[in-house]
């Protein structure tokens, strides 16, 4: 497979999830933002931070009132990150594929990204942004489904399940991390009603309440963090995230699980063995932000890895500047 | 839907022979047509448009930011080209495509044309499309033409011309092929009946001929599509060939020259390519002999095909015979090669360089159409008769700055078609392009892409330009009976 394509195929697959995590994020602070005490501010700049683009919304709204942080992720074409880029980002991708996807995957990117446009030119979605939200969300779904029923389970629907896991493992870790910082310390909150509250939400944005409750039952910052990161079988756990987009490496690679033959592997295989066996209370003594942290970092060493090992390809007699400007680099 | 008060007067029309009669050979589909109950031919146009956008068959528009694609329009009713004019369509154009050929490999070698006095050394240098790295060049197998897409016209009288010759890049054979899968579903009867010969294969012989030209060592040749990328207005098409013949669609970041090879990047490594289709402008294809500014192509290719490494379809340089003004050579270009008269003629065509010429051309502006000699698609045109005295004034002010530029042909009186329009037939005007391959053998696909000037009273069939298409049946013979 040409390594374009290939990059393609990766892409497309990570910025429809990435579309999805911003509608996420947008729809369970909005509420959220409903149940607080009267008199409470709401709180809308860790949204932003979750994207990772506080500078940029610095410099283009200041405050982050809700307005602001709506416009600026939902459809603002300035930003890289919004739900509307990261749909022509996908549609752009998708587009230079097509006669490697299936028409089917193409067709329900291109509806995903024309609904996204006709709601960004009517401007009504604040008047109902949950029917919005979960219509991104639900499309989203649709085009993951209808990858894994047209597509071939070839190197071309692995190299996009990658694409996919690494940008879902990514995005959970910052809910988290944005949370927690937030959350934690008004120490009297504690087990008081707020606190269930927005501990839920940070389930629910994951849409992962009722698999906790299964699992844990009562809400508990620290449970709420290891199901969330640690958890082996609830689909956007960081580590079940990790060890698909494992399985998919190796399927395109062939070396068999647990070694390794490239950097890629090398990485990301040393990043899933620390989720493997880590231990969520150790985590939190040690810092959980420092963790998340480390992890994002690590997280963007891997999506380099895969960019130079299987599209930066360069031949050994000519120096590096043959490479043009590829997306691989822009991770987060 | 009746073609009783269909109207056929001050022009050729390609179905009728009077407002009564059909021709021979579209007798019975306007036969069928006509016994359809009321409301079904509507149906079926509304079915196969929907086929086509089901297909995603679309072109991009340049400079149009919003939605920048588009269904290329599309009328239900088939373009119907009887088998005796269809002989001498193929025997013409396999006379011309042989002929300049030699005369593209002569110029860019030794120059026996110009040393024999038939066509002026002045008109080669000046010509935008000369390359003059392809000087002393020998393409594998000794074709710089592959693949043409030449434009005929039929005037009021019925004589058929050759508009242009398109020896670049041409594209819209897909819209033959898929026009066809449409078509056969539209009128599934009539088609069997009709005895129109098939145009299915041409992916397999285009691949057989870009094959043909691997260099001898390889067995197994690879071969790609070179595409400029997704924004370029006929990317439907280059993924549609690349995905029919099944093979690679690659764009030039994808390739890199290395050890005096070219290479595609896959994903398990560098893959040695060995012939490349490219839908990619000469001046694009290399920064390093070409454009310095392309970020295009594929630094070092240009080397590596002089070297015979890897073939390139169609050979760089080819563009010198599409210059408008050598077109008016063409007569002579194939005298000269071939001993032959032409068997399609050329539209009388006047050269603004010569003198007389240009004296006749700004003096009977408003009879003709002016082109300029570099363009295509339709673009930089002036239809004399249509145009304001002051669009006029304008174009003669530039005819004398840069005669070289210009040439001048009479308007035609282009066939018309009977299409749609709302309940009703109307005429329109129509060319027609068939495709040449020129490999092994120099092979005519029986079919074509047949251009509607959708518009009222409009000559311009682009598609760029309001132009619209048919599906083109190429007779075997006289219809069966249905």
């Amino acid at each position: 497979m040409l390594s374009r394509v290939a990059d393609s195929i990766y892409w497309l697959n990570r910025y429809i999830e990435r579309a999805e995590n911003v509608a996420r994020f947008i729809d369970v602070n909005l509420h959220l933002m409903l149940d607080l005490p009267a008199g409470t501010t709401e709180q809308w700049a860790p949204l932003v931070d979750t994207t990772g683009d506080e500078e940029l919304f610095q410099e283009r709204y200041g405050e982050a009132t809700r307005e602001h942080v709506v416009a600026f992720l939902t459809f603002d074409t300035d930003n890289p990150n919004s739900i509307y880029s990261c749909l022509r980002a996908a549609r752009d991708n998708a587009r230079s594929v097509r006669e490697i996807i299936s028409s089917e995957m193409w067709e329900q990117v291109n509806t995903f990204y024309l609904m996204v446009r006709d709601a960004a030119a009517q401007g009504r979605v604040m008047a109902e942004p949950h029917a919005f939200f979960t219509e991104v969300k639900m499309a989203s779904h649709l085009f993951v489904g209808i990858t894994d029923v047209t597509l071939s389970h070839n190197e071309g629907w692995h190299f996009g399940r990658l694409g996919c896991m690494l940008e879902r493992a990514d995005k959970t870790s910052r809910i988290l991390d944005v949370k927690y910082y937030l959350l934690l310390p008004h120490v009297n909150d504690v087990g008081t009603a707020v606190d269930d509250i927005q501990w839920s939400a940070v389930l629910r944005s994951a849409s992962a309440f009722e698999m906790y409750r299964k699992r844990f039952g009562r809400l508990r910052p620290d449970r709420v963090a290891d199901f969330l990161m640690l958890d082996r079988e609830f689909p956007r756990a960081m580590h079940y995230c990790l060890m698909q987009a494992e399985e998919s490496l190796h399927a395109i690679s062939g070396s068999p699980l647990g070694t390794f033959r490239n950097l890629a592997e090398q990485r990301l295989g040393r990043l899933r063995s620390e989720l493997d066996y880590a231990q969520i209370d150790e985590i939190i003594t040690n810092g959980l932000h420092e963790f998340l942290d480390a992890f994002q970092e690590k997280l963007n060493h891997v999506g380099a890895a895969i960019f130079e090992t299987f599209v930066a390809l360069r031949p050994v007699t000519e120096a590096s500047t043959l490479v043009q400007g590829s997306q691989m680099m822009r991770t987060r | 839907m009746q073609f009783t008060a269909y109207d056929t007067a001050g022009f050729f029309d390609e179905m009728f022979e009077t407002d009564a009669h059909p021709r021979v050979g579209s007798a019975l589909l306007v036969q069928r047509i006509q016994a359809l109950p009321a409301g079904e031919l509507l149906r079926r146009q509304r079915a196969a448009e929907q086929a086509l956008l089901q297909m995603g068959i679309t072109f991009n528009v340049y400079g149009d930011a919003a939605g920048t694609e588009r269904i290329f329009p599309f009328d239900v009713i088939p373009r119907i080209v009887e088998a005796s004019d269809w002989v001498l369509i193929e025997r013409g154009l396999k006379q011309r495509i042989q002929a300049l050929n030699l005369f593209i490999d002569d110029i860019y070698q030794a120059q026996h044309i110009i040393h024999d006095g038939i066509v002026p050394a002045f008109l080669i240098q000046s010509a935008k499309c000369f390359l003059q790295p392809c000087v002393g060049l020998r393409p594998p197998r000794g074709v710089w033409c592959h693949i043409t897409g030449t434009d005929l016209v039929r005037d009021r009288d019925g004589q058929i011309y050759v508009l242009e010759d398109n020896l670049r890049c041409p594209s819209g054979v897909s819209y033959v092929l898929e026009n066809r899968q449409v078509l056969k579903r539209t009128f599934p009867q009539v088609f069997e009946a009709s005895r129109v010969r098939p145009v299915d294969d041409y992916p397999s012989r285009l691949l057989d001929m870009l094959q043909y030209l691997a260099p001898d060592s390889v067995t197994v040749p690879t071969v790609v599509v070179l595409t400029p990328g997704i924004h370029n207005s006929a990317y439907f098409e280059h993924a549609f060939l690349a995905q029919q013949m099944g093979i690679e669609l690659v764009e030039g970041r994808d390739l890199v020259v290395t050890d005096g090879f070219v290479f595609m990047r896959t994903t398990k490594g560098l893959q040695r390519v060995d012939v490349i289709y490219r839908r990619l402008d000469d001046d694009f294809l290399d920064p390093l002999t070409f454009r310095s500014d392309s970020l295009l192509g594929v630094p070092g290719l240009f080397e590596v095909y002089k070297a015979g490494r890897v073939a390139l379809a169609n050979a760089p340089g080819t563009g010198i015979a599409d210059d408008k003004v050598i077109y008016a050579y063409v007569p002579k270009i194939i005298r000269y090669y071939l001993g032959e008269d032409s068997i399609l003629p050329n539209v009388p065509t006047y050269v603004c360089w010569d003198d007389t010429e240009r004296k006749h051309v700004v003096a009977n502006l408003d009879k003709l159409v002016m082109k300029v000699a570099n363009e295509s698609g339709g673009y930089g045109m002036l239809i004399g008769p249509h145009a304001s005295s002051a669009e006029r004034a304008e174009f003669a002010e530039r005819i004398q700055a840069a005669p070289r530029n210009y040439i001048a042909q009479p308007t035609l009186a282009l066939s018309r078609a009977p299409v749609i329009v709302e309940d009703h037939f109307e005429g329109r005007h129509v060319d027609l392009r068939p495709y040449i391959l020129y490999g092994q053998e120099i092979y005519v696909l029986p079919g074509g892409l047949t251009r509607v000037a959708l518009r009222k009273g409009s000559l311009v069939v682009n598609s760029s330009q309001g132009g619209g298409s048919k599906d083109t049946w190429v007779l075997a013979g006289e219809p069966n009976a249905c």
